[in-house]
């Protein structure tokens, strides 16, 4: 038991003791209240006629009160905008050993190699939900507190709400698995960085975007890993606002994202972790 | 007290795509003894290192230590101590939770961390982060991380560089207290003058191949002696040297004549009549003949 428990307390005591992870997570708090805490009142104050809907360029889409139940829209932010962070926070956990060269104490310590990957993965995953509890609390903490002040029930009573905080957990914490997979198939820390980005702010939100226009691409968009997210969490504005994408199912979705992380890292471990440390 | 294990190459060989770095090395490095691995930058003496401690993957020869290879040690960092280059570090991280996360990994008691920090001179410096150390700190941070589990096996690569006077003599008497425990220590480095004063054997290899191995003493016979002479009267000297056939060349404190007799060059200056006032005979330092085996490695 000790050979797979003391890599993976030596890889917490990695994350703990340098500063990206609760930078990450203030960054994240902030970002997610800011746009939950907005939203809500900007909603909040549709939905009672405190601001006329007239006043409101809604782009000739869908009505506004048709857009679903609020509460958990709003409280999904916490995923379908904040899955970059455990995503960076994975990818530099592991990029940062190659540019540091902290690979050479690692594996004098832990020669096994595939252990210490598989440690990493386990480290992450719980991080990836802790990072998931701090986008919660800033989406659902914000997120009711401005519903409460107009009077909409935010449905924190509601088991369907938890359902979906619960699943929000998960798939933060399978984001930052997928951050480790990529940071072992591109362990360059500026090109992963970029990558990420790059893919979660423009990419994909375009692909996702672009296969809603045929039926056989929805089918293949829907595979994509930010709408796999999407739909093990279960609600996200994306899918509202882009009405003709397809949706796999929540388990489905959750496997997906999973695959994704998994065959990263897997595949990840024969190109760059099991290679000659120079 | 732990007890060192025997280091053994075996025909150990590293190419990197068509470029061979190591050659079929094979040597043993003995317990209670400090054996210098020696060659010049490029030799292969880090890449050497690295394959015995399983880092580089030979392609072809084992490197094991009591006969088990790194990776099928039970408890590596108890048996063996490495300290490589002095960059393995997180720049955020202090040097006291650097020492933890691997104490962690290793299952060895928290308590070494402080202990080792004492040991090279930084305990003072436990909390500061990494990024702000100087290269010998970071030195004695490497070789702090190597004996964290109080391994009978020490590996060193160039531990002196970059070290102050001060430092360059700690680690000295360190090294041989070390062997002097029993345990076995080896040290790279490309100058023999830097670890001279501590090695008991050594190990060269050039060109990623095995020149010299032997006891220290064993480079010392290696080159002809060399007889220094010199007259108030140079120019009459020359030419009773030239008249005898001797080669000789001009050197700071006099002529380098190349035979290893310093009678036979007093004989020729006193049949011809010329006065000497500087007449010796010069053994080649340990460093020439550690040089010139390395350089004749380089024509092979």
């Amino acid at each position: 038991m000790n050979l797979i428990l003391r890599p993976v307390a030596a890889e917490f005591s990695k994350i703990l003791t340098t500063r990206m992870w609760w930078i990450l997570a203030l960054v994240l708090f902030g970002y997610i209240a800011l746009i939950a805490g907005g939203l809500s009142a900007l909603f909040g104050g549709l939905q009672n006629g405190s601001i006329s809907p007239d006043a409101v360029n809604t782009g000739g889409g869908a009505d506004l009160s048709t857009l679903g139940t609020l509460p958990p829209l709003i409280y999904s932010f916490a995923a379908s905008v904040g899955y970059v962070f455990p995503v960076l926070l994975g990818a530099l956990a592991t990029t940062g050993e190659f540019r540091h060269q902290t690979l050479t104490p690692t594996f004098l310590a832990t020669p096994k190699r595939g252990r210490v990957l598989g440690a990493k993965t386990i480290a992450l995953f719980a991080m990836g939900a802790a990072l998931g509890v701090v986008g919660l609390a800033a989406s659902v903490g914000i997120g009711a507190l401005v519903f409460s002040g107009f009077g909409i029930d935010p449905l924190l009573a509601d088991g369907e709400t938890w359902g979906l905080i619960g699943r929000t957990v998960l798939a933060m914490a399978i984001w930052a698995v997928i951050g480790v997979g990529l940071g072992v198939l591109v362990p360059s820390q500026v090109a992963s960085i970029v990558i990420v980005l790059a893919f979660t702010q423009f990419i994909e939100p375009l692909l996702r975007f672009a296969s809603t226009f045929t039926q056989i691409t929805a089918d293949i968009g829907k595979f994509l890993p930010g709408a796999a997210s999407d739909a093990l969490v279960g609600e996200s504005f994306f899918t509202l606002a882009s009405p003709g994408g397809a949706l796999l199912t929540s388990w489905q979705g959750g496997l997906v994202l999973l695959a994704y992380g998994l065959l990263a890292t897997v595949a990840g471990y024969f190109i760059s972790w099991k290679r000659d440390v120079t | 007290m732990p007890i060192g294990a025997v280091i053994e190459f075996t025909n150990i060989t590293k190419k990197f795509g068509q470029v061979t770095a190591v050659n079929d090395l094979s040597f043993a490095v003995e317990p209670g003894r400090v054996t210098g691995f020696l060659g010049p930058n490029g030799a292969g003496k880090t890449t050497t290192l690295r394959m015995l401690l399983g880092l580089v993957a030979p392609t072809s020869g084992t490197a094991t230590f009591g006969g088990l290879r790194y990776r099928d040690l039970p408890q590596p960092l108890n048996t063996v101590g490495a300290a490589l280059e002095a960059a393995s570090f997180h720049p955020g991280r202090t040097a006291a939770h650097h020492l933890g996360v691997y104490t962690t990994a290793a299952g060895l008691p928290r308590t070494r961390v402080a202990e080792v920090l004492h040991t090279v001179g930084l305990a003072e410096h436990a909390t500061q982060r990494v990024g702000g150390y100087s290269l010998g700190m970071r030195q004695r941070l490497g070789l702090a991380y190597s004996l964290l589990g109080d391994p009978g096996v020490l590996v060193l690569d160039e531990p002196i560089n970059g070290l102050d006077p001060e430092g360059i003599k700690w680690i000295r008497g360190f090294l041989s207290s070390m062997a002097a425990e029993g345990r076995t220590v080896l040290v790279s480095s490309h100058l023999l003058s830097e670890v001279q004063q501590s090695v008991d054997d050594v190990i060269i290899i050039a060109k990623g191949e095995l020149v010299h191995s032997g006891p220290l003493s064993s480079l010392d016979t290696n080159i002809a002696p060399q007889v220094i002479v010199d007259s108030p009267n140079r120019d009459a000297l020359v030419t009773a040297l030239t008249e005898a056939g001797l080669a000789f060349t001009s050197g700071r404190t006099g002529l380098i004549v190349a035979v290893p007799d310093p009678g036979r060059v007093g004989h020729i200056a006193f049949t011809a009549g010329v006065e000497l006032n500087v007449l010796h005979r010069q053994k080649a330092g340990l460093e020439d003949s550690f040089l010139a085996l390395v350089e004749g490695g380089e024509s092979l």
